[in-house]
């Protein structure tokens, strides 16, 4: 296989998720307000849902349509749909305008949600399998 | 500039280069330094981190919609699609269920303080403090 092909896959998942995520982060800032950065959160969790759901589908079923389509779905649209610098920056900011507190508190709601969400996703795709 | 085509298009360069940026340097840290810990996935995300508070510093952290170009390309677009919550997730969870609780919980902390820690100095470093 072309050793440019990944790359390709990926940029273009990437470009894809990035471009969900933005527009996920709008709506939440347009409908919520900028208290509390609700678009990132939404995104990282449904975002560590999916690609614990696809990398479990891919290994179950190694020629199928998720497997091969691996690079765009997993390091592609999963990547770029989720991020970890805008979530430090929001952490920060929430710092910096005298909210500690809130800080903390988007700190530790998000790492157990991320894992957690990762955790139904892979049981979900087993269940899904079994069925 | 509110979410327009232009925007959108600058999300999207933005995010392949940052995907790609991504692949990138996770090969080249997974190739030197092996697999056995998502070293890849750190390196990325520390490194994402450190550059966004740089940015955030410059740019100043937008509070509404009217984000700028270079906000929406490098921050939105480039960083946000380089770094990734999906993949540490993903890894620190097998890396659990694998046996390697002591690891999971490292690179948890890890990506966390350090990841947290960096883009304060980031923004530290641009003047963002002043």
């Amino acid at each position: 296989m072309n050793r440019w092909y990944p790359y390709a896959a990926v940029g273009l998942g990437s470009a894809l998720g990035s471009t969900l995520r933005y527009l996920v982060s709008a709506g939440s800032l347009a409908a919520l307000g900028p208290l509390f950065p609700w678009g990132t959160l939404l995104v990282n969790v449904v975002g560590s849902w999916l690609i614990a759901w696809l990398a479990t589908r891919g290994a179950r079923y190694t020629r199928g349509r998720v497997a091969r389509w691996q690079p765009f779905l997993v390091a592609g649209f999963c990547g770029g749909f989720t991020t970890f610098s805008l979530f430090g920056l929001e952490t920060l900011h929430l710092v910096t305008v005298g909210r500690p507190g809130l800080a903390l508190l988007y700190v530790v709601v998000s790492l157990p949600l991320w894992l957690g969400a990762a955790l139904l996703g892979q049981r979900m795709a087993r269940m899904g399998a079994a069925a | 500039m509110s979410v327009g085509f232009s925007s959108l298009l600058l999300v999207a360069v933005g995010g392949a280069l940052g995907g790609m940026g991504r692949l990138a340097v996770t090969n080249l840290v997974t190739r030197r330094l092996g697999a056995t810990f998502p070293w890849g996935t750190l390196v990325v995300n520390l490194s994402g981190a450190l550059v966004a508070g740089w940015v955030a510093g410059r740019l100043g952290v937008p509070t509404s919609l009217e984000l700028s170009a270079a906000w929406l390309g490098l921050a939105v677009g480039v960083l946000g699609g380089y770094t990734t919550v999906s993949s540490f997730s993903l890894q620190t969870l097998s890396l659990w269920q694998s046996g390697y609780p002591r690891r999971a919980v490292g690179n948890v902390l890890a990506t966390c303080l350090i990841g947290l820690l960096l883009a304060a100095l980031g923004w530290w470093l641009a003047g963002g403090a002043q």
